[in-house]
């Protein structure tokens, strides 16, 4: 096996937002805006479609990091879909800090279809964040292991 | 000891159904030990007289019972509650889960309940009998020739030593005199986890929750969990193996668990009381309640019947959830 392959990359997954995140994301391809490939996107309606369960089942399934993009508050396509979101997202973060789990491996990010830079330069902060906290053990499901 | 007997509770309940005001009494009956009294329907006086009890071991709360039993039965329910039931009440009110005309409230008074999970760690396994007498309990058990006495204080449930509330807030009459809401530092476990290091706490909640073994209890006696269709009794849930891996799986299912009754949560740890292992399941509910309180404005479930819960709701200038970690004081 050559060097390259024995690194450790962490698998995030990035649950994006069909009107403001997931287009930016495009406009960062179209951009030609580097972000690691280690970003697997899941298109969601609205950030408010995440159900605390789809986090926590993709970290038990093997994610090393999750991150949900929405519209800016204000601006969701449903009009108050990431308010409820926000709440949401503040407990559930909150909880796993309780349960002794690095926080740092949630994020919310509100991401706009504009902002294709800001997409990029998130996932980048992100990735690098997620690598430098190492595999994940804490959220990891023994009976999901490959 | 509890202020009012049980003869009391019969007497009015038995009035009630003679003169046709109820149908039929929802109130606890003996189960198979001393210390298990359980939930039970009468319908007749004589039903009544033959088991209807109300001592230290009528922790359960009743609330829960009126969403079938209403369904079940025509006419009103008369329903016995404790203070911390009446939350409850109110909160499946709210829900719209029950109507109000369909159950007649006796608000009775409690002084604290006792819990077998308190005994046992004084007195050891193999409880056979439990006598309740003015000074206290007298327990007897398989290994010990005589009886161990416990005090009515030691035997208490944890969730009894920080009762939060002695007022009955939904009632139709009230036997004994009205109580107030009390200051009950119920949040100070919870304080304690939070000013422990990540390790700390993670190694203390791997202790608890690997022992458990998904029976369900805890969703299935609380009164916030009232789908019809519940998540966990899908086999592909994620969380359905009952042999405990030790691992991510345990922990999954008791955030979902409280995350779902988050801001509905009355606080009355009932999921604490029937929890086979003993898991201290109400601090991850009071996380959600304290984190609730300091970021989005004190919230007490089940207060009246006519609130929004604070999940369900938003304010334009909420705290992102980055600046959200122990209840909004520290900044990631």
């Amino acid at each position: 096996m050559s060097e390259l392959n024995q690194e450790y990359k962490p698998l995030i997954v990035a649950f994006c937002c069909n009107w403001c995140s997931y287009a930016g994301a495009d406009l960062a391809g179209s951009n030609r805006l580097a972000y690691p490939a280690d970003v697997k996107i899941i298109r969601v309606p609205c950030s408010c479609r995440v159900n605390p369960m789809f986090i926590l089942r993709a970290f038990q399934r093997g994610a090393d990091g999750v991150i949900l993009c929405g519209c800016h508050p204000g601006d969701c396509h449903y009009t108050t879909g990431n308010y409820y979101t926000r709440r949401r997202m503040s407990m559930l973060f909150s909880m796993l800090d309780y349960l002794g789990i690095e926080r740092e491996r949630t994020r919310v990010e509100w991401v706009s279809a504009a902002e294709g830079a800001k997409f990029a330069s998130t996932m980048n902060d992100f990735a690098k964040k997620v690598a430098s906290l190492g595999p994940n053990k804490r959220l990891e499901d023994l009976r999901c292991k490959p | 000891m509890q202020t009012v007997n049980t003869q009391t509770l019969i007497e009015r309940a038995s009035a009630l159904l003679q003169d046709g005001t109820v149908s039929a009494v929802l109130g606890w009956k003996r189960g198979e030990f001393d210390y298990d009294m359980t939930p039970a329907v009468f319908t007749t006086a004589e039903e009544l007289a033959a088991g209807f009890v109300y001592n230290d071991f009528c922790g359960a709360n009743l609330s829960k019972y009126l969403l079938k039993k209403t369904r079940e039965i025509q006419g009103k329910i008369l329903v016995f509650l404790k203070p911390c039931d009446t939350y409850s009440f109110n909160q499946l009110l709210t829900e719209h889960r029950i109507h109000r005309e369909n159950a007649y409230v006796i608000g009775v008074p409690c002084s604290g309940m006792a819990d077998i999970h308190s005994i046992r760690k004084i007195t050891g396994e193999g409880i056979a009998r439990v006598e309740l007498t003015e000074g206290g309990l007298l327990v007897h058990t398989l290994y010990d020739d005589a009886p161990v006495a416990v005090s009515y204080e030691d035997a208490m449930a944890d969730r009894c030593k920080t009762c939060k509330s002695k007022k009955h807030v939904a009632y139709d009459e009230l036997l004994g005199e009205e109580g107030d809401v009390l200051d009950s530092h119920r949040f100070d476990e919870v304080a304690k986890l939070e000013a422990m290091t990540p390790d700390e706490r993670f190694a203390f909640w791997q202790g608890e929750l690997s022992r458990c073994i998904r029976c369900n209890a805890c969703r299935d006696v609380c009164p916030a969990c009232t789908c019809e269709k519940c998540v966990f009794d899908n086999p592909d849930s994620g969380v359905e193996n009952k042999a405990p891996g030790g691992d991510f799986e345990e922990k999954m299912f008791h955030i979902i668990r409280a995350f779902h009754v988050a801001g509905r949560c009355t606080d009355c740890g009932e999921c604490s009381r029937v929890c086979p292992q003993d898991i201290p399941l109400h601090l991850l509910n009071r996380k959600f309640i304290s984190d609730i309180n300091k970021t989005y404005g004190e919230y007490q479930a089940g207060e009246t019947a006519d609130q929004r819960p604070p999940l369900v709701n938003f304010t334009q200038n909420d705290p992102e959830p980055s600046d959200v970690v122990k209840g909004g004081h520290d900044h990631a």
